[in-house]
């Protein structure tokens, strides 16, 4: 295998790890403040995708629409957690995971109702078609590398939020004793209702990102969802850090796996039944991480401290 | 026994159950004991998961995982030209309980939410081990030439599976009965109550958690080889997650922890999708909201509804419906 | 004297920065009502999660019947006679009284690979669920289930349960929490009343019952033993007065 195969493979898994960091962030400030466990986060992403594309068709521009997806998700995400997810905090996570699952099947037979159960196409903007050169014989698509530039800016701006400001300090707080922050006198519901549209809006953010890169179609949110629920288990709940680190971890070595694991097993056993034997392995790579982690670290890499 | 309307309910169901055969034949409606009978399929799997979920408190997402082994189990021997009926069963309760000890003892030393997801990822790691089988069709599945066959019984006949799956069902119920109450039964429902506790007073809760785990995979497993001689048909789908969240959804509907439970939501929830199926393409949309509503409103499920009081304040002795 | 029946050496433990238990070595003599006392915070509870191995003390040993049990593993020490109760009650909330004492006898009674027989009508988890109910004085509210007990009630009942495992030394975890004056007067008859059938390890906040009760007094301040004796001689001593008596009596 070439170098820049290799390069090129790597930064493919960095835009998939920043992506799904995108969804955990989110997903793991929601969990480990109010304990909920929401597998309608996927949803979330799905929603955000058709948003962009259904703005971008209406505004014949893409990174308007995209633009456009974010407050759209917000919108949705605020509404779900007043309609139906703030009575939820206080149920066991039992309630939770069946009360999203309905969530879940209402938004993919919704998004079927509006726009059809076809994949819908989606154009990347315009200044961002082709490719760039990032060292001479590397080249690399435009818009996965804006993708990576943006994952990583959101991440530096989480991190300046939830270390430099006062509602970083009531999350940070929150994730490691929640009982505390209402003893502290903090609007707890408002608190939920921000964190969660905040978790909403990246979601759609990332949802409105790649979907000119995948299909926009329903259920398209449900693979993502699981991936990032990976993530946030082997990062350890309510740890921004740990996402971070285990969505990099996660988005590295699924993709980098599957581009070379098949070819390497071939190498190494110069059996036919190699390549399906590597390509299984190659998909079970991040569940068997998973399942190691939790086994040395019942309760992940990073668990926020104090619980 | 208290006569009261859940008993009613559910003597209703088992006799209706019983005698739906002769109303198909009467009716020359042949599909109704099609359909019924995968009811009572998954009526049996979520048996299954209640044994661990309503009693033992542990929240499986992955439990489909061992309904598609008990399912492969039947695609895999007949491929390999092993004919016969007593292989089919063995074979899935022993890869069930093989399976189900080792991947319990790796999720057991987790809990709450991690447990949850460690379940679903072994479910998915298997349903990617389910895709690379090409040899039994990887991701399209793989038709069963021909079903169990126990003697004279030909289970892939229509109305031997239907009493077949009829039988087990009430087997299972009966065992699970047994099992809840007797000292297994209290330890594992002691330590749904209060784990801290339970090791206080020098009880080992892991190993029982664990027996009790490989128990509800194999009852998973057998539904999964009935399964299969519905379908005549194997596919990675059968371990798909969603599968796994609908045996959660058939438990909770009819109430956790309680024997017919499971039963009376596989039941409702293939009526309901059954139902919603005829009046709309876009049933999820109605299904969905329904089962938010159920969660939120009714938290003791249906037989939770029916009963005199609420079922988690009831003194064990009382689970007798 | 007596071989005590546990023994700490050097027992240390902290959380962080925060020291919970400092190069204590206490002994508990056989059927001893052995009580520790100390100001918030000063480890006791820690202590008693030490003893019942809930917790992996950082260094020193622990022994019980002339066994090192500091690595045993908590669900084993209530077989060699070491069990615990819950400073908040600990109970079977869903069951009733009689089962959740029913549950501790069978905890004793080896192994529980019994998947035929109902429990409910097993006599041999029965009778000695009842024996322990009557101790305590709750045989009138065996089939009472125990989340509708009185919160008097449900502390007796803590205690039948870890009687039920029949132990040699029970850890009291400040039995009287939350109690009014009446109920912490029953529960000082009882303790009372089984005096001298086992050895207690009592902590307790309540000084009246403390001195009433006890056969002997640790005082423990920020995890570290500064006295132990005869209630007497800790009422006497000027180091706990200076530390905690004092204080206390200034308070109120």
């Amino acid at each position: 295998m070439s170098t820049t195969l290799l390069l090129i493979q790597t930064l493919n898994g960095l835009q998939f790890g920043v992506m799904l960091f995108l969804m955990a962030a989110g997903l793991t400030l929601v969990f480990g403040i109010m304990n909920l466990v929401n597998l309608a986060h996927g949803s979330l992403y799905m929603m955000g995708a058709y948003f962009a594309a259904a703005a971008t068709s209406w505004t014949g521009n893409p990174l308007l629409g995209i633009a456009l997806a974010i407050p759209a998700a917000l919108i949705l995400g605020l509404l779900v957690e007043l309609i139906t997810l703030r009575t939820l905090y206080q149920r066991d996570h039992l309630d939770q995971v069946l009360c999203t699952f309905g969530l879940i099947l209402f938004f993919n037979e919704l998004a079927r109702v509006l726009w059809g159960s076809a994949a819908i196409p989606m154009a990347i903007p315009e200044s961002f078609t082709g490719f760039v050169t990032i060292i001479p014989g590397l080249i690399y698509p435009k818009w996965r590398l804006a993708i990576i530039v943006v994952g990583l800016l959101v991440a530096l701006l989480l991190y300046v939020l939830i270390t430099h400001t006062r509602l970083g300090m009531l999350i940070r707080a929150g994730a490691s004793n929640r009982a505390m922050v209402g003893a502290l006198g903090v609007n707890i519901s408002l608190l939920f209702t921000l964190v969660f549209g905040l978790g909403a809006a990246l979601a759609g953010l990332a949802g409105a990102m790649v979907a000119p890169l995948l299909s926009v179609e329903p259920g398209m949110g449900d693979p993502i969802l699981i991936l990032t629920f990976v993530v946030i288990v082997i990062g350890g709940i309510g740890s921004i850090r740990g996402a971070f680190i285990a969505s990099l971890l996660v988005g590295l070595i699924d993709t980098v796996g599957r581009a070379f694991l098949p070819a390497l097993l071939r190498e190494a056993f110069q059996t036919q039944s190699a390549n399906t034997v590597g390509a299984a392995l190659a998909s079970m790579l991040i569940y068997i991480l998973m399942a190691a982690v939790l086994f040395f670290r019942p309760r992940g890499l990073f668990p926020p401290k104090g619980r | 026994m208290r006569v009261d309307l859940r008993l009613l309910l559910i003597l209703l169901v088992v006799a209706c159950l019983a005698l739906l055969p002769v109303a198909a034949l009467l009716a020359e409606e042949p599909y109704w004991m099609r359909f019924w009978s995968r009811i009572m399929i998954l009526g049996l799997a979520a048996a299954g998961l209640n044994l661990i979920l309503g009693f033992g408190g542990l929240v499986s997402f992955g439990h489909a995982m061992y309904v598609a082994i008990g399912a492969y189990t039947v695609g895999a021997l007949r491929h390999h030209g092993v004919e016969g009926g007593l292989p089919d069963i063995l074979v899935a309760l022993g890869a069930s309980a093989g399976v189900g000890l080792l991947i319990g003892a790796i999720c057991l030393r987790t809990s709450g939410i991690f447990f949850i997801m460690i379940t679903l990822a072994f479910a998915q790691m298997t349903y990617f081990f389910f895709v690379s089988l090409e040899q039994y069709g990887g991701d399209d599945g793989m038709r069963i030439a021909s079903g169990t066959q126990l003697g004279p019984l030909h289970l892939d006949d229509t109305l031997t599976l239907y009493y077949s799956a009829f039988l087990l069902l009430c087997g299972v119920i009966f065992l699970t009965w047994r099992l809840v109450n007797a000292r297994f039964g209290m330890v594992i429902r002691g330590a749904r109550s209060n784990e801290q506790r339970m090791a206080a007073l020098g009880i080992p809760v892991f190993r029982y958690r664990l027996t009790a785990y490989v128990i509800s995979a194999m009852i998973c497993a057998l539904a999964g080889v009935l399964l299969a001689n519905l379908t005549l048909y194997i596919s990675p789908a059968y371990t798909h997650w969603t599968r796994s969240g609908e045996l959660l959804i058939m438990v909770i509907l009819g109430g956790l922890g309680t024997l017919f439970g499971p039963v009376i939501g596989a039941i409702v929830l293939l009526q309901l999708e059954d139902l919603l199926a005829h009046i709309t393409q876009h049933w999820q949309l109605f299904l969905g909201p329904i089962l938010i509503l159920v969660v939120l409103f009714a938290r003791g499920g249906l037989l939770g509804l029916l009963a005199p009081r609420q079922v988690s304040q009831r003194p064990a002795e009382e689970i007798d419906g | 004297m007596a071989e005590p029946l546990l023994s700490t050496r050097n027992l240390a433990k902290s959380f962080g920065g925060l020291t919970a238990t400092d190069d204590l070595s206490l002994d508990v003599l056989p059927r001893e009502v052995h009580a520790v006392i100390g100001p918030n915070g000063a480890g006791k509870t820690t202590l008693i999660s030490q003893l019942s191995g809930e917790l992996q003390p950082d260094a020193g040993s622990i022994f019980f019947d002339g066994q090192d049990i500091t690595a045993l593993p908590a669900w084993r020490r209530p077989h060699l006679g070491l069990t615990r109760s819950f400073q908040i009650t600990s109970i079977f909330r869903d069951m009733s009284a009689l089962q959740n004492v029913a549950l501790a006898v069978q905890a004793h009674a080896g192994h529980s690979f019994r998947f035929w027989r109902p429990a409910a009508q097993d006599p041999e988890l029965l009778e000695p669920a009842r024996e322990a109910l009557r101790q305590v004085g709750l045989q009138h509210r065996a089939d009472v289930a125990a989340a509708a007990l009185a919160h008097g009630e449900q502390r007796q009942l803590e205690i039948a349960m870890a009687l039920a495992t029949r132990p040699k030394l029970l850890l009291l975890d400040e039995p009287m929490a939350g109690m009014g004056p009446e109920e912490s007067a029953k529960m000082v008859e009882l303790l009372q009343k089984l005096k001298g059938t086992l050895a207690f390890l009592l902590v307790e906040h309540d000084m009246d019952a403390v001195f009433a009760v006890a056969d002997r007094i640790t005082v423990l301040v920020y995890g570290r033993a500064i006295a132990t004796g005869r209630p007497e001689e800790i009422r006497g001593n000027e180091n706990v007065r200076q530390a905690y008596l004092g204080e206390e009596s200034l308070a109120v």
